[in-house]
């Protein structure tokens, strides 16, 4: 479905504070349309945000926003959901926030089900404060703070936050801008549970520049060439696998989301 | 509830805590387990969906405070308990519930530091902490109780402070008084008086989330409401927009100062015991004015002029009220379950007059001995 996303977004401070070739732009993009293509209200909608690049999204949204501290976007939105359950809550964070200083909160999160929409930016380093690594980084990468190569492995976040619990997980990257529509759209349309949706994104300008990749357009056709969908698995060679991006659904069941089952809870208590 | 109506009851001082939090309309609660707090989190499990509410038990404090802030930013009054480890890891939240204006209660049941220090054990560590938890420049409200009635009566207090001031209120518990079993009176419902935050009226067009009213108050739009709102823990201008203008900057923190700072007055609370008289005067909160009143009795028995100050506001320290309750006594005792934080803040105000200190640690409490030993030792001199 075609949408602008135009009344989600504060067109006045437009442009985007982001760097050129940032993928945020395209994230923030396929946010607002599948707001749109769901008929979200504006007045209905809370975007939480914590703080690092994609922090700064809530600086360009017309729906109610809460800016936070650095990784407690989700413990946040867990309260304003559950204090107005009509709310529509998404968290946006990125891999600094949300699985690295913020990592509990998103596991407990997901293991609840708390009825909120989170969006992960992971672009595999902390881009505002000058590229160091993240829980995320790959292995052997170059960052600001690993420059002989980078000792540790990175969290698959979408297998982890499955693993959790939580209803819906789904990745895609930023070379697909449609699907991220499409999957926050059904994250959207689900209307309970946890549902994450991890964006796989770029930092030319930090990441890029450390690892010869220092180009847009040369990470984002990189990045497509890494992608494989789940559904495409079985055509590729195990031993090719290790280099290549999973998207696609990991996880889509029907679960009762925490919301829900409070009120059950409440229902069963209440003097007769 | 425990207490259904009104009437004489025998309580916990936690339990009149959760008791007074869901007669001033608390509807939130979200906290994780600690010493000696844990009845308060129990409390609100058991009773608060009852009421209508929700409770949760977060994987820490930092997400505690957090559900809380978010929880209050839809418009609904919301609390957490906990102690001093606790709030250490609260201190993220703090500052961010001073900057985003989010009312809410944070109870600290004070026990044994630093670190998990004596785990049941109570102290009164924690002065300092309360008024310097979160960094940067800000204001804090934190109240006192020294009796289980105070628990209640005080719990009452803390949310309508929170709502008139949009800021965080501490209620400073301690071990002792936490745990302490007392008779309370719980007022008819309609006689306890409920303060909610004031509502901003506004057409969308005007609308600025953080334009302050003439108490330096910005009036409140929930999340939900058709007047679209920000909550901004940046720096940020009346629209709720980041800003870090200089100028900008200085005028939201002298706000978030001053709107606190203005009333100081009527935030103050205190009780009074033979201060008119006194020669010597005692200053204490929370459970070391029970100690110093029987130490009071004793010593009037025996022809010494003392009297008590309870603190019952601890935060903003009641600096002209120290300065003028001072001026008449000729020595002035501090008795706390710490190394003399109180007496530190005394001494700045009180004309130099001689502070002794009686300071314990190890978790027990202070007995009318402490006290009465150094009061004789002291007259002899």
């Amino acid at each position: 479905m075609k949408c602008s996303g135009r009344k989600y977004i504060k067109t006045e401070s437009l442009p985007f504070f982001w760097c050129s070739g940032c993928g945020n732009g395209i994230i923030f993009a396929a946010l607002t349309r599948a707001m749109e293509e769901n008929n979200l209200d504006n007045k209905d909608i809370v975007a939480v945000t914590g703080i690092g690049c994609w922090g700064k999204a809530d600086d360009y949204l017309t729906t109610h926003t809460f800016h936070g501290t650095h990784g407690r976007a989700i413990a946040v939105a867990t309260g304003i959901k559950l204090a107005n359950p009509l709310l529509k809550v998404f968290a946006l964070v990125g891999d600094g926030d949300g699985i690295t200083i913020g990592g509990n909160h998103l596991i407990h999160a997901a293991r609840r089900n708390i009825d909120i929409i989170v969006i992960m930016s992971n672009n595999f380093n902390y881009g505002m404060t000058g590229g160091q690594y993240s829980g995320t980084t790959p292995f052997n990468s170059i960052t600001a703070t690993s420059s002989y190569g980078h000792v540790e492995d990175a969290f698959d976040v979408s297998s982890l936050v499955k693993s959790a619990g939580a209803g819906y997980v789904a990745r895609c990257t930023i070379a697909n801008p449609h699907m991220i529509q499409q999957l926050i759209s059904k994250a959207i349309k689900k209307r309970q549970g946890f549902r994450f949706i991890e964006v796989i994104s770029i930092c030319p300008t930090h990441y890029g520049k450390y690892n010869q990749m220092s180009s847009a357009v040369e990470m984002i056709k990189d990045l497509s060439e890494r992608t494989v969908n789940f559904k495409d698995i079985d055509q590729i060679a195990p031993e090719d696998l290790g280099n290549k991006i999973m998207v696609g659904e990991y996880q889509n069941q029907e679960v009762e989301g925490f919301v829900h089952r409070y009120q059950r809870l409440k229902q069963s208590i209440l003097p007769t | 509830m425990i207490c259904p109506k009104e009437g004489r009851y025998f309580l916990q001082g936690n339990i009149a805590v959760g008791e007074a939090a869901i007669r001033s309309g608390a509807m939130f609660f979200a906290g994780y387990p600690i010493t000696p707090s844990s009845e308060i989190a129990e409390h609100a499990s058991i009773h608060l969906p009852i009421a209508g509410g929700t409770f949760i038990q977060m994987e820490d404090e930092i997400s505690s405070l957090a559900a809380v802030i978010g929880a209050s930013m839809t418009g609904v009054k919301a609390y957490t308990a906990t102690s001093g480890p606790g709030m250490s890891l609260m201190s993220e939240h703090i500052g961010l519930a001073c900057m985003v204006e989010a009312p809410c209660v944070i109870i600290n049941v004070q026990r044994a530091g630093p670190s998990t220090g004596l785990a049941t054990k109570p102290a009164q560590g924690d002065f300092f902490q309360f008024r310097y938890g979160t960094h940067g420049d800000h204001m804090i409200i934190a109240l006192s109780p020294a009796s289980v009635q105070e628990c209640f009566d005080l719990t009452i207090q803390a949310f309508n402070f929170a709502e008139r001031f949009r800021c965080p209120v501490f209620l400073a518990l301690d071990g002792i008084i936490g745990k302490m079993y007392e008779t309370v009176n719980i007022p008819k419902r309609n006689e306890i008086k409920v303060v909610n935050r004031k509502k901003a009226i506004a057409s969308k067009v005007d609308y600025q989330p953080y334009q302050p009213d003439e108490h330096l108050v910005p009036p409140f739009v929930p999340f939900g409401s058709p007047l679209i709102t920000r909550a901004n823990g940046s720096g940020h201008g009346i629209d709720g927009y980041p800003c870090d203008d200089a100028k900008n900057h200085e005028q939201l923190v002298r706000r978030l100062i001053n709107k606190i700072d203005r009333y100081k007055k009527e935030i103050s609370l205190f009780k009074e015991y033979y201060t008119h008289d006194a020669e010597v005067l005692i200053v204490s909160y929370g459970c070391s004015t029970r100690p110093a009143i029987a130490a009071m009795k004793e010593a009037r028995k025996r022809g010494i002029k003392v009297g008590i100050l309870q603190l019952q506001t601890l935060w903003p320290f009641p600096e002209e009220l120290i300065a003028s309750i001072t001026s008449k006594a000729k020595l002035i005792l501090v008795p706390e379950l710490s190394l003399g934080q109180l007496k530190s803040e005394i001494i700045k105000y009180c004309h130099q007059k001689p502070v002794i200190g009686i300071n314990k640690l190890g978790g027990v409490s202070i007995q009318p001995e402490d006290i009465l030993t150094v009061l004789f030792r002291e007259i002899e001199k």
